[in-house]
């Protein structure tokens, strides 16, 4: 996808809870700056949050204590020193909101807090890329190894021909639905490896006949979709009411589509014939009474091009 | 010119996949009826149209489509909101009517299909 990589999207899928570090260390208000070095050293951090009963009132760095240092005032408090109502993040927001705010100077870590505005984390730079990291880390192993188990499918198993058959049962009337057995075929195709444009006709042709189950065939019915290495081979058979005239249902524009259907931008009369156009062979056969088959073949030849 | 650019010109709000905009836009085709859309809209090209239910998703996604723009400020439902969060399908809306939302884009420099 041009002009947008996959850490981009990423900020914006992760949560700030998915890389923050959840064992976060604090200091109460009442200690020293002195005894707040030695906490801050001991645990090789440079600054903390200011827990007071559980709640956060401020955060203190590493700064604050050279400040201080610099003005001979390590005796005292840190709640003298701290920066109050300090600038925090919910666990729930994407992680582009903390790298907005990183991008302003002055800010080093964020305290992150649950909707009861409890301390739960803390987020630096570092667990912001950290977290980037493995996530990609682990998506490019999943992708990778789903690529190559489809893509060998064909040389590691053999026979005189090899097919895959992938079958879905389609429901009648549903809408919500309506669209997922062609999407599937489209994934399913895209990680074996099928060139886009065979791709882009497979989905074209496997959608609009989904669509004519989905609104016309009152018992559902069933797409099969056949992989060879050469080809493509679609049968959609339903048991619904059947096509009266085969040669008029083909013409562009004609449609027997209900009101609502249309309404909803179905029924445009052109499924058939998008049917046609995008396939390279096609067979239509309803005798009355026993609902409608449809077998379509798509030729993987280099082109893509019908 | 990328979707994120659009939607300052036209101007579009942004209702789902905000991750998506920063594709670049190669061209625009305008129908409310499914069929047309999935004979002529190309990869990457965004689509203008009323409908709103779920099923426009699909449609969107299985052509590979930059986005959606959903016009007459039409709001889409939860379901189709869902979807496309799921699918990663940018729906923008307008109060503005198809025609002049296709015009912008045409002053924009996204051309049509044909």
């Amino acid at each position: 996808m041009p002009g947008i990589t996959r850490a981009q999207e990423l900020v914006y899928e992760l949560k700030i809870e998915d890389v923050m570090t959840r064992e976060v260390i604090t200091v109460p208000p009442q200690i020293s700056m002195t005894e707040l070095r030695e906490i801050l050293r001991e645990h090789r951090i440079s600054g903390v949050p200011v827990l007071e009963n559980g709640v956060l009132v401020g955060i203190i760095s590493i700064e604050d204590l050279i400040k201080a240092l610099a003005a001979g005032e390590m005796g005292a408090t840190v709640e003298k020193k701290m920066t109050r109502d300090p600038v925090f993040l919910y666990a729930d927001e994407p992680v582009v909101m903390a790298v907005n705010r990183f991008r302003r100077p002055g800010f080093g870590r964020f305290p992150v807090v649950d909707n009861g505005k409890n301390l739960i984390g803390i987020l630096t730079r570092g667990d912001i890329i950290e977290g980037l990291l493995k996530k990609l880390e682990v998506e490019y192993h999943e992708e990778e190894i789903r690529h190559y188990r489809a893509s060998h499918i064909f040389e590691d198993i053999v026979s005189d021909c090899t097919s895959l058959i992938l079958r879905y049962n389609i429901v009648a009337r549903d809408l919500e639905h309506a669209g997922e057995a062609s999407s599937n075929i489209k994934l399913v195709l895209t990680r074996l490896e099928i060139p886009r444009q065979h791709v882009r006709r497979v989905a074209i042709a496997t959608y609009e006949a989904e669509m004519n189950i989905v609104l016309h065939a009152d018992e559902g019915g069933e797409i099969v979709a056949e992989v060879q290495p050469r080809q493509i081979v679609i049968r959609v058979t339903d048991t619904g009411p059947g096509i009266a005239d085969i040669e008029q249902a083909m013409q562009p524009g004609f449609s027997t589509a209900s009101r609502w259907m249309r309404e909803l931008g179905f029924g445009a009369g052109m499924g058939l014939s998008n049917i046609q156009s995008c396939v390279d062979e096609m067979r239509l056969e309803s005798p009355p009474g026993t609902g409608t088959f449809l077998e379509a073949v798509i030729y993987l030849n280099r082109e893509g091009e019908k | 010119m990328t979707l994120e650019e659009l939607c300052r010109q036209i101007p579009l709000e942004v209702r789902t996949a905000a991750r998506k905009l920063g594709a670049e836009v190669t061209g625009g085709y305008a129908s409310d009826l499914l069929s047309c859309v999935m004979a002529k809209a190309q990869e990457g090209n965004v689509w203008v149209t009323l409908q709103s239910h779920p099923n426009i998703v699909a449609v969107a996604s299985l052509l590979n489509l930059a986005g959606i723009i959903i016009t007459e400020g039409i709001v889409p439902g939860a379901a189709t909101v869902e979807k496309a969060e799921q699918e990663g399908i940018p729906i923008l809306m307008t109060e503005l009517a198809t025609f002049t939302v296709v015009g912008r884009l045409f002053e924009c420099g996204v051309p049509g299909v044909d």
